[in-house]
């Protein structure tokens, strides 16, 4: 059974998205997601200070059996990244809703972040790929 | 063990020596080198025993099933490569005058018309070196035509999720964006979703059919039709033209342009990075883009062309023909076989796919497109097994090396979890499929009594399991030895 905690919101790409203290939005991807993709080996990261809009490409995981597109899941400006994934894309792997988050951002409409799924609708998701 | 390291200091293998002094009395001083040259110093047997060990190690087509999905790993007929290797061929060079290889370059023109038969399309152009040069070819052809009728905004290529990956990166070599267009539940492109795609920015649709998902798309007409209302230009990837040879022609299908992979459906040699060739074929609008040079025949005499014939053409991708000797191993191929020949490859690629679809199905095993016919390769899924005795496919796939089994291609197409891609081509007699039937089907047993025995296989190969992580992470492949000047 695959981790989905019920404090972050979720996208159908397999990212989770969290609200920080400050506003600011975390985000990285699943448990589910990590074990899909196996031990990941690289990870490339958005430029800090780029504007995306929802859905955008914000950044690519390459894992040994596939690489993957990373979707921006909240317009929005990306403020920081976490740089420990370039020497340690493992992170993901081992801690994906922790040490293994992939960055941070600003959203335009923090409000959208009510309209991602939540951890059950995430759940059902998942369960209907089985 | 790498040769260096059986060097020592002062070994020589004389029996290989040249006969006399050599005069080096002609080299200019500076190109002489002024270091001891890094080579092994070891005798004839010591080369002997560590290429035929390091070939002993090897798990290959001479010796193993090798049932790797969308990369049709078939028997390279010796004698193709006997013929190949006979001296009037081998001592022929590219800048000898046309008419002293006039008989070589009936060869190439010759195989372009063969060529030109199977695809159905009028034009061919054999020079890329590998298919994904000839992917780049065809994708850069579609977009010198776009640009000759100063169709400048068609900007996408739409390309199916489950495509090989180099499709979109050749679309996006050429400088398209990728659109990508998913594939129905049937196996199918949606055709429907594909009508709402389309628009003025279509530059094309890169497709291969049948499917990588080892499924012949029905609506390939309407697809074609769609795409060419829109003004684009259809891409046919040739990985998968094995299992159509004789049967049914890209051009025929409405394809405007196409690779072929001679390794594949032409048994030349696979692996090892090449030596690969890519050829071209092409509808009548792409002709002129054509890359240089072909070859015609034009008063009783075979000619390469030049950028005077072709003025409009994309240009060079290699020096003369690039590969040459692979071109002639599939001339003799094509020949050796002959029309009937090729339509059986067809035949028994598909007969020999679908008999281990059939039997796996009747074993329990889960394919993931059960209503439909396999081409020549089909996808099983793992799924069930990794849900209830925690056994993944490759888990599955290593443990085929301990039956004597090459693994078939594994966790492609992406969009299917846990799964198998099985083509295991022509040349394969039923014995040898039945073997692989039978050891699936006992590693599903042993995935359920003793999970653990194939988590931890292969157990007989010299080499266990790979740090996946490691070799892609810390990628190193030069060994410097010690130098002792």
């Amino acid at each position: 059974m695959f981790t989905i905690p019920t404090d972050c919101r979720y996208t159908k790409t397999h990212e989770w998205v969290r609200l920080d203290d400050d506003g600011a939005f975390t985000i990285g991807i699943t448990d589910h997601a990590q074990e899909l993709l196996g031990d990941v080996v690289f990870v490339e990261l958005p430029n800090v200070d780029a504007e995306l809009r929802a859905g955008d490409e914000a950044g690519v995981i390459e894992s040994v059996k596939a690489a993957s597109d990373l979707y921006a899941p909240l317009a929005g400006q990306i403020i920081a990244v976490n740089e420990l994934l370039d020497e340690q894309p493992d992170l993901i792997n081992q801690d994906a809703y922790g040490g293994g988050w992939i960055f941070r951002m600003k959203a335009l409409s923090p409000d959208d972040w009510q309209d991602l799924l939540d951890a059950s609708d995430y759940q059902q998701l998942i369960s209907g790929e089985d | 063990m790498l040769i260096f390291q059986r060097s020592v200091e002062g070994r020589v293998a004389l029996g290989q020596w040249v006969d006399g002094d050599l005069d080096l009395s002609d080299l200019p001083e500076a190109g002489l080198r002024q270091t001891k040259a890094v080579l092994p110093e070891v005798s004839e047997l010591q080369v002997v025993r560590h290429y035929t060990g390091l070939s002993q190690r090897n798990f290959g087509i001479d010796t193993h099933f090798y049932p790797l999905g969308s990369c049709t790993m078939k028997y390279n007929p010796r004698g193709v490569h006997e013929m190949a290797m006979q001296p009037q061929w081998l001592s022929r060079h590219p800048l000898s005058a046309v008419d002293d290889h006039q008989s070589f370059l009936k060869i190439l023109f010759e195989l372009q018309q063969y060529l030109s038969d199977i695809t159905g399309m009028p034009g061919v152009s054999l020079t890329p070196m590998a298919g994904s040069q000839g992917e780049f070819v065809g994708v850069a052809m579609i977009k010198a035509y776009h640009d000759a009728n100063n169709d400048t905004e068609r900007t996408e290529m739409i390309v199916p999720t489950a495509a090989h990956g180099t499709n979109p990166a050749s679309a996006v070599m050429c400088g398209y964006t990728v659109k990508e267009i998913p594939t129905g539940s049937d196996g199918n492109i949606d055709v429907d979703q594909l009508r709402e795609m389309v628009g003025p920015k279509t530059a094309g649709i890169m497709l291969t059919n049948p499917s990588t998902l080892g499924i012949f798309s029905r609506r390939i007409k309407d697809v074609s039709a769609i795409i060419h209302e829109a003004g684009g230009l259809l891409y046919y990837d040739g990985a998968n033209l094995n299992a159509i040879l004789g049967k049914v022609r890209p051009g025929d299908m409405g394809f405007d342009v196409m690779h072929l992979n001679l390794h594949k459906t032409f048994a030349t040699p696979h692996g090892g990075g090449g030596p690969g060739a890519g050829p071209v074929a092409v509808a009548d609008r792409l002709k002129p883009y054509l890359p240089i040079p072909t070859v015609v025949f034009e008063n009783e005499k075979y000619r390469w062309t030049t950028k005077n014939d072709s003025p409009d053409s994309i240009g060079r991708l290699s020096c003369f023909m690039g590969n040459a000797a692979i071109l002639l191993r599939a001339y003799l191929y094509i020949r050796l076989l002959g029309r009937k020949g090729l339509t059986r490859v067809a035949d028994f690629a598909t007969l020999n796919a679908n008999y281990i679809m059939k039997r796996l199905q009747q074993a329990g095993f889960e394919c993931a497109f059960p209503d439909r016919r396999a081409s020549h390769e089909f996808v099983i899924s793992f799924k069930k097994e990794k849900k209830q005795w925690g056994v993944s496919a490759m888990d599955i796939a290593k443990r085929l090396l301990d039956y004597g089994c090459h693994a078939p291609t594994t966790y492609f197409p992406l969009s299917i979890p846990e799964c198998f891609l099985i083509e295991p081509t022509e040349t394969e007699s039923k014995q040898e499929l039945d073997h692989f039937i039978d050891a699936l089907i006992k590693i599903r047993g042993e995935s359920e009594t003793d999970p653990e025995l194939v988590k931890t296989s292969p157990h007989t190969c010299v080499v266990k399991r790979l740090d996946d992580v490691k070799a892609v992470r810390e990628l190193n492949l030069t060994w410097k030895p010690t130098i002792n000047d």
